[in-house]
Formats: structure tokens, sequence, C-alpha cells
């Protein structure tokens, strides 16, 4: 089947698609955006956490058709042309990032939730981060990313939070 | 592989009956990951998530409908949609448990009607449903009918559903009174429950109802357990005088739900564990209802 979707804000189309494939299998091999990982294929891991029409899922469990038409946000479209949205600075910054693997998706759930709540508790941050596996930081570094960011979103543009 | 994508409640239905061996797809929590893994190759997939019926809720008289397409976040309110956040207070046993569920992508995404399709053993919802005595709503070309949840389950992933019918709405009488859930797993977030129970007192009906889940073939009810406690409850007054409870009523609940389960070993935990953590939970939610109860009394004391 022809699946047409936006991606990141422009129409992308992909032909003879398998109704049963993943959107994950979809954005990364059809589309040419490989940032969204493929690790656990079973929702466990959320490495390849995307926006579905403005919600964060699990790209690997939403069936190829049924994201037909729909809009899609990928790690990739969280910031315009070659720029890096605050919680990716962050992120780097606050050394949250070892292999790297899990942090497209950590990167959408963190954007997520700052978007939701700019200033959230820590029990909400470790709660919006609770489907996002890595194994390699023990996560204190990616906590202190979205604190770091949280408060570089809250100082506006140009302030460095500190 | 066929992928049929009706666009109203009717195309659904008419699809459902012309293909009964599609499988219905909605948040896709548990069809994709057997799609993914090759374990299933249906030679089709229906489509449910462009069928405007199935969303939304409303609440009419004493009973709240629940559309089979309604999210797990949407009854946490945590992700509601169009002002609708007062489901989770409406049904809190079932914002509870659907707290429990996954983590926020998979609540974003998983529906009620898909649990209860899938109507595994371990489905978060079920032991809620079962204590509050909701019913399912299913429909075919044939009609529509509802299906007490006490017949809904009859097997393991087995359910009460003709191959030509689909879950349309969830139907939970209000709460008149507190409703509590529990469930025991290794971590929080991600987890399949090892057991779980939910507690719902009714003092308008004086009726006490139990749900338990993953601790036998389906989700069970412990009847026992509820006659048990809805005869201490009459006899001592309590529910007019809303008194302490006798410890001794407390543990005997808690056994007596216990031994309504009829667990197995398995990988997530052993038989005889999910007994002492099923006695457990039972004692510790009936403390949290009632608690909740004694402080709703003394609250409307002081209005």
């Amino acid at each position: 089947m022809r699946i047409t979707a936006t991606v990141n804000g422009t129409t992308h189309q992909a032909d003879d698609v398998w109704p049963g494939e993943s959107l994950l299998f979809v954005l990364r091999e059809r589309m040419g955006l490989p940032g969204s990982k493929n690790a656990c294929e079973q929702g466990e891991c959320g490495s390849c956490t995307v926006y579905l029409d403005g919600v964060p899922v699990c790209a690997c469990l939403v069936a190829a058709g049924q994201a037909d038409g729909r809009q899609i946000v990928t790690v990739e479209g969280l910031a315009a042309g070659g720029a890096l949205h605050p919680v990716q600075q962050a992120f780097i910054d606050a050394g949250a990032v070892q292999c790297g693997f899990c942090t497209p998706g950590l990167l959408v759930a963190a954007h997520d939730l700052l978007a939701r709540d700019p200033s959230p508790s820590e029990a909400d941050v470790r709660e919006a981060l609770a489907g996002n596996l890595c194994r390699c930081t023990g996560y204190e570094k990616i906590l202190d990313a979205v604190r770091l960011a949280a408060a570089r979103l809250a100082a506006g543009p140009g302030g460095d939070g500190a | 592989m066929e992928f049929l994508r009706p666009e109203s409640l009717g195309e659904a239905l008419a699809a459902r009956a012309a293909h009964p061996e599609a499988v219905p797809l909605a948040g896709g929590t548990d069809v994709m990951v057997e799609l993914n893994f090759a374990r299933r190759r249906p030679a089709a997939l229906l489509d449910l998530t462009r069928v405007g019926e199935l969303t939304g809720w409303h609440a009419d008289g004493g009973t709240v409908r629940v559309g089979a397409g309604v999210t797990y976040a949407e009854l946490t309110g945590e992700r509601a949609s169009g002002g609708q956040t007062a489901l989770g207070r409406l049904l809190p046993g079932l914002a509870m448990a659907a707290r429990t569920v996954g983590s926020p992508q998979i609540r974003n995404r998983g529906t009620i009607g898909g649990n209860l399709g899938s109507a595994s053993p371990a489905g978060d919802c079920h032991p809620v449903l079962l204590a509050s005595g909701a019913s399912v709503e299913a429909a075919s070309v044939r009609g529509r009918r509802q299906v007490p949840i006490d017949d809904f389950f009859t097997g393991v992933k087995r359910n009460a559903l003709a191959p030509d019918e689909l879950i349309t709405a969830v139907l939970v009488p209000a709460p008149g009174g507190p409703e509590q859930f529990a469930k025991i797993g290794t971590r929080n977030a991600m987890v399949i429950a090892v057991a779980a129970f939910a507690i719902v007192l009714d003092p308008v009906r004086r009726r006490v109802g139990t749900g338990i889940g993953s601790a036998a073939p389906t989700p069970v009810r412990a009847v026992a357990a509820e006659r048990l406690l809805a005869g201490a409850l009459a006899g001592d007054g309590l529910w007019e005088s809303r008194g302490p409870l006798p410890e001794q009523v407390v543990t005997e609940f808690g056994q007596a739900v216990s031994a309504a389960a009829s667990p197995i070993d398995d990988v997530r935990g052993t038989a005889g564990y999910r007994k002492q953590a099923l006695a457990v939970l039972a004692s510790r939610t009936l403390g949290w209802a009632w608690r909740d109860y004694r402080a709703a009394g003394q609250q409307a004391g002081r209005g």
C-alpha cells in the first residue's frame, strides 16, 4: 500500500508498504529517517519514540497503515535546520549521551514533558521518562539534562539558566 | 495482508462481518508486538483508529459510557483531550489501574477496548471492571448487546465476542463510594502484573465488589470475600457508623480473596507468592478504601 504522511513538516510518501510493518520501519527504511532507533520492537525501550499527531508513541507499535495521513515528528524534526533544540543541547552539555542509542527517544519524551510542563517535579520527570531505557548512563545525567533544559527554557532565549 | 480502514462504525461492522479472520487493531500495543516478532500473520488487519464512534465518553445517569477507543492516558487524565480531565475523577478505580499500564508512550496508544479484546488474565483494567460490575457493549451488523463483565472472560486470552462482533464501549456504574486498585510488579513502569486486586465499596447499595488479576486463567471476582465483608459491614452497622474496621475482618477478607485465586507458577512469580501477595493486596486496599470512606464521612459532617 502507499503511505503518505507529514513527517517533520514535509510530505513523505512510501510505496509498496506491507501494511503490517511498523511506522518505525517506514521511517527508517523507506523515508530515510534513521534517527528513531529500533531496539526492542515491543514498546519496552522507548528508543523509537516519535510524535504521532502531537502525542509521543512508540513508532514500533504503530502499523504503517495507521500512520497514513497523519502528522509525525521525529527526533530529526525537534529543531529546524541544523540547529539543536535546548533539550538536545542540554543532553550534550550534561553528558547525558553515551552510546547514544536511547537518546532520540529520550529527547522526544523530554521535549514533550517540557512542552506540557515547563517546571516538572522530580517525580514528574522520572514518570515522563519511565518508558525509555538507557543501558549506559544510569539515568542520573539524563535527569540532569532535563533539569538543565527546563532551567534554560524558563530563562528564555539567550538566557543561560544559571 | 489486507489493511481494512473503516471510517465509521457502520463500515467497521460491515468489514468485521465480511472478514471474520481480520484482527482488530487499535493502539497496537499487543497486536503489533505479535506482528513484529512474526508470531502472527493475520490475513487482514482491521484498523479501528479512524472510527469516531469509538472515541470519547459520557456520563448518563448512574452509568459512565467509555468508548472502546478511549486510551489509558485519557482514563488517567494525564493526556485528556477536549477538557475531559473529569473522566479520571469520575472513575478513580479505572484511573488508578490505567496509571499502572506500561509507560506514557503505551498509555497514549493502548485502549480500554483493546485491553478487553486481548482478554489477558493480567489486563490491568479487568479487576476494576469486575469489582464495579461493568458491562461490555458489543456490536455487529446483527445489532448491539451488553455482556456483563462476569460473563465476558471465557478463558486465557478468550472472551465472549462472536466472530462478527466488535467492542464498542464499556458501561461502568458511576461509583457511589471508594475504589482502590493495587498491582505487584518488579518496577513501577513497564510491568505485567504479577498479581493485581481491585475493590469497590458501594455504600448506597451496600455492595462490595472485588476483582483479581494475574492469578487465575481469567480475571475473577472473589465472591465469597465480597459476601464476608458485606456481611461484616452490615452486621456491625459500619456503613452507618463509619467506625474503624475490626482487624479480624481485614485479615479474613484478605484470606478469602487469596482463596478465590487459582494461580500458576510462571516466569513472573510462583503460585504461592501470588496467593500470599493477594492476601496482602486485599487487606491493604480494603484499608485504603475504608480510610477514604471514613474521610468522606467526616468531610460531609463538616459541610
